[in-house]
């Protein structure tokens, strides 16, 4: 892309009317990007194809709290006035079901019918900074390592990113406490902080990357004074201040190392349910099962994956039997992973403190309480204190 | 790969106390009947041809509940003459609705119902199948699923495991990206404690999960419906909740007494 003028150079911030953001959409579409972001469908912000401004939830915003989710009208008509929903963008980048290849019976052998995969190139709208994290993180269990994921990796190299700073903290988000929000600083091409102030609705964009650049030329804009800039760190600023939850972190991995017979699990085994939706909605959470299926006569089979989810029984399923049967040993598994050994094994928390979790569990189970139950209580064991009841 | 040669295996679909509804999802199979019956030998199927030959059965389809004396005794002949033994639908696999009697008393019903009594054979319980034998696989759901009867049959055939999960109807339901209707509506769903395969049929059209595919495979019956009291669900909506087409799957069975004996306390407390 050498030679071409770039209007803003990466770092900068410009400002973009509203109108803008259309225009963006538009020249993202002429390049053959599907646009995916933020849409109210079924009573919930999800994910999905974008072609207008006119698709995102203008004017909503949700309330969420552990175990509820509702929608209600803004007084504005902010465009991106709402927290994350149920959906993350672990679903363009790690398809929920994908095939992965076919074979046809060739005599005594197999003919191997690889996938003609050309998945779209995806211009992910809305994307915010808990979700570059989780993007990240997936990133390098996909892809860093010596085994890539060809089915990711070809979408993620594809895929552009507009993220959106937050001016709202949900109900269940704690972003602060894992570092990971709320302004994004870093994984996109353009990052944009929406300003609706003194009868004003504008955008603040942060250039990314030299492609975010070349994108946002086609788009009218100028560049930030001093009082625009303020007023978008001001917001971003407000938000971090009104984080529903709180995590301690500090030496989080060890403490969960030495409280395996914590009497804590044992109370959250009682709640738990085992269905899986904390792990479904986690953006991180990358597991998938692996299933070959073929059609009667015995012809055709494919191979097709699946997310999986480390509640259920097939899980662990180990020389006959499944190894963590009961759900006190699913949940501490689930806990001490994300939290825990994952920065052992990763680098990072494998929690970015979306609230997702604690928002679409059925019954409310909260990470942040859980792992606080814990640390307030570090060290007792199952027997050794009174348990209620 | 097995490469299949000889004889055809044979195919037998017998049905005991039940609605027929299972062998029509059979029959629905529009598309692959032809494939099945290019496969198999269908060996016994009254509710698809007279012609019967003789067992012993390679596959066995059964429906229904075992309700009666004389199904007592049918169904260890079926078991016998059968290599492998699939319990098809709630009936067979749980007891079905029909097992609301289970919690009542029969003869008071019988008295009730009939104007001579003295001619119904019955057992005091409508009871699944493995009560009375060893099954092989049960497939639940009333009705059960398309894919998930085809598949068994496929696999069957070419002699490897069924993929038959065995989790909660809610991964599915991630899976389909629905946005949940107990979060999100406030619905008293039974997604969380019941077993996936209907393909999330009623969450995709708003509606909460009835359970009909019954009991997942480690369901929290008491955690989930502490929540719906939470949410302000009657202990006698909850009770009525647990206690439908598979009211005496185990799991749901206890549910439904729990919140039955809430209900008599509530009462008498209002009493
Ligand atoms: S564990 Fe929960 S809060 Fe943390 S990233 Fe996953 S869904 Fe979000
Ligand atoms: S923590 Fe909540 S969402 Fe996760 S498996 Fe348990 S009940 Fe389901
Ligand atoms: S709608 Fe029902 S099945 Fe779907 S996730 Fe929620 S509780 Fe589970």
């Amino acid at each position: 892309m050498a030679g071409l003028p770039v209007a803003q150079p990466v770092g900068d911030r410009a400002v973009m009317e509203r109108e803008g953001l259309q225009r963006l959409l538009e020249i993202l579409g002429a390049r053959g990007y599907q646009i995916v972001g933020p849409t109210f469908r079924d009573g919930a912000i999800l994910y999905d194809e974008l072609t207008s401004i006119d698709d995102l939830p203008v004017g909503w915003t949700d309330d969420q709290e552990g175990g509820t989710y509702r929608l209600r009208r803004r007084t504005d008509q902010a465009l991106f006035g709402y927290g994350v929903g149920p959906h993350s963008w672990k679903k363009f980048l790690h398809p929920a079901v994908l095939r992965l290849w076919r074979a046809r019976r060739d005599g005594l052998g197999f003919q191997f019918i690889p996938e003609d995969e050309s998945p779209p190139r995806y211009a992910l709208v809305g994307a915010r900074s808990c979700d570059l994290h989780a993007i990240a993180i997936q990133d390098r269990v996909f892809v860093a390592g010596p085994y890539v994921d060809p089915a990711y990796k070809v979408r993620r190299e594809n895929a552009l990113v507009v993220a959106v700073n937050c001016e709202h903290a949900g109900g269940t988000c704690f972003c602060v406490s894992m570092g990971t929000g709320p302004k994004a600083t870093f994984g996109f091409d353009l990052a944009l902080t929406e300003v609706l102030e003194a009868g004003r609705h504008y955008f603040v964009v942060e250039v990314g990357t030299e492609r975010g650049a070349e994108i946002f030329r086609g788009v009218p804009h100028r560049e930030a004074r001093a009082e625009e800039r303020d007023a978008a760190e001001r917001i971003v600023a407000r938000a971090a201040e009104r984080m529903g939850r709180v995590m301690d972190t500090t030496d989080i991995n060890h403490l969960l190392y030495r409280n395996p017979e914590h009497p804590r699990w044992d109370n959250v085994a009682g709640r738990c349910l085992t269905c899986g939706n904390c792990t479904m909605v986690c953006p991180t959470c990358f597991c998938f099962i692996v299933e070959d299926v073929n059609d009667l006569t015995g012809e055709v089979t494919e191979r097709v994956r699946r997310w999986d989810v480390c509640f259920t029984t097939q899980f662990t399923y180990t020389a006959g039997k499944p190894l963590r049967l009961s759900a006190r040993s699913r949940y501490r598994q689930w806990l001490t992973h994300k939290v825990g050994s994952w920065i052992d094994q990763f680098g990072t928390s494998g929690c970015v403190g979306c609230g997702r979790c604690i928002t679409w569990c059925p019954v409310a189970i909260d990470i942040t309480e859980e792992v606080r139950a814990i640390r307030e209580t570090d060290g007792a064991r199952v027997g050794a204190v009174e348990r209620p009841g | 790969m097995p490469v299949r040669t000889g004889r055809k295996p044979k195919l037998a679909v017998w049905k005991f106390a039940s609605c027929d509804g299972c062998q029509l999802t059979l029959l629905d199979c529009e598309d692959e009947l032809l494939a099945i019956a290019g496969e198999v030998e269908i060996a016994y199927f009254l509710e698809a041809s007279r012609a019967i030959v003789k067992g012993p059965y390679d596959l066995s389809v059964v429906e229904g509940s075992i309700s009666s004396p004389e199904q007592v005794e049918a169904i260890r002949k079926v078991r016998q003459q059968s290599k492998f033994l699939v319990a098809m639908g709630a009936c067979a696999s749980g007891g079905g609705i029909q097992s609301l009697r289970n919690f009542a008393d029969v003869k008071e019903y019988m008295q009730a119902v009939y104007p001579t009594p003295e001619y119904v054979r019955t057992l005091d319980k409508s009871l699944p199948m493995s009560a009375y034998v060893p099954v092989d696989l049960e497939l639940k759901g009333c009705s059960p699923s398309k894919a998930q009867l085809l598949e068994v049959i496929s696999a069957f055939l070419n002699g490897r495991r069924p993929n038959v999960p065995t989790h909660s109807v809610c991964v599915d339901c991630k899976r389909q990206g629905i946005a949940c209707v107990i979060v999100a509506l406030g619905l008293p769903c039974l997604g969380p404690v019941t077993q996936t395969g209907c393909g999330v049929l009623c969450p995709s059209h708003r509606r909460a999960c009835y359970g009909c595919f019954g009991p997942m495979e480690t369901p929290n019956t008491e955690s989930l419906g502490a929540w719906f009291t939470l949410m302000g669900v009657p202990s006698d909506s909850l009770m009525r909740l647990f206690r439908t087409f598979n009211a005496y799957a185990p799991a749901f069975k206890e549910a439904s007494e729990r919140y039955a004996s809430a209900e008599a306390t509530h009462s008498h407390d209002q009493g």
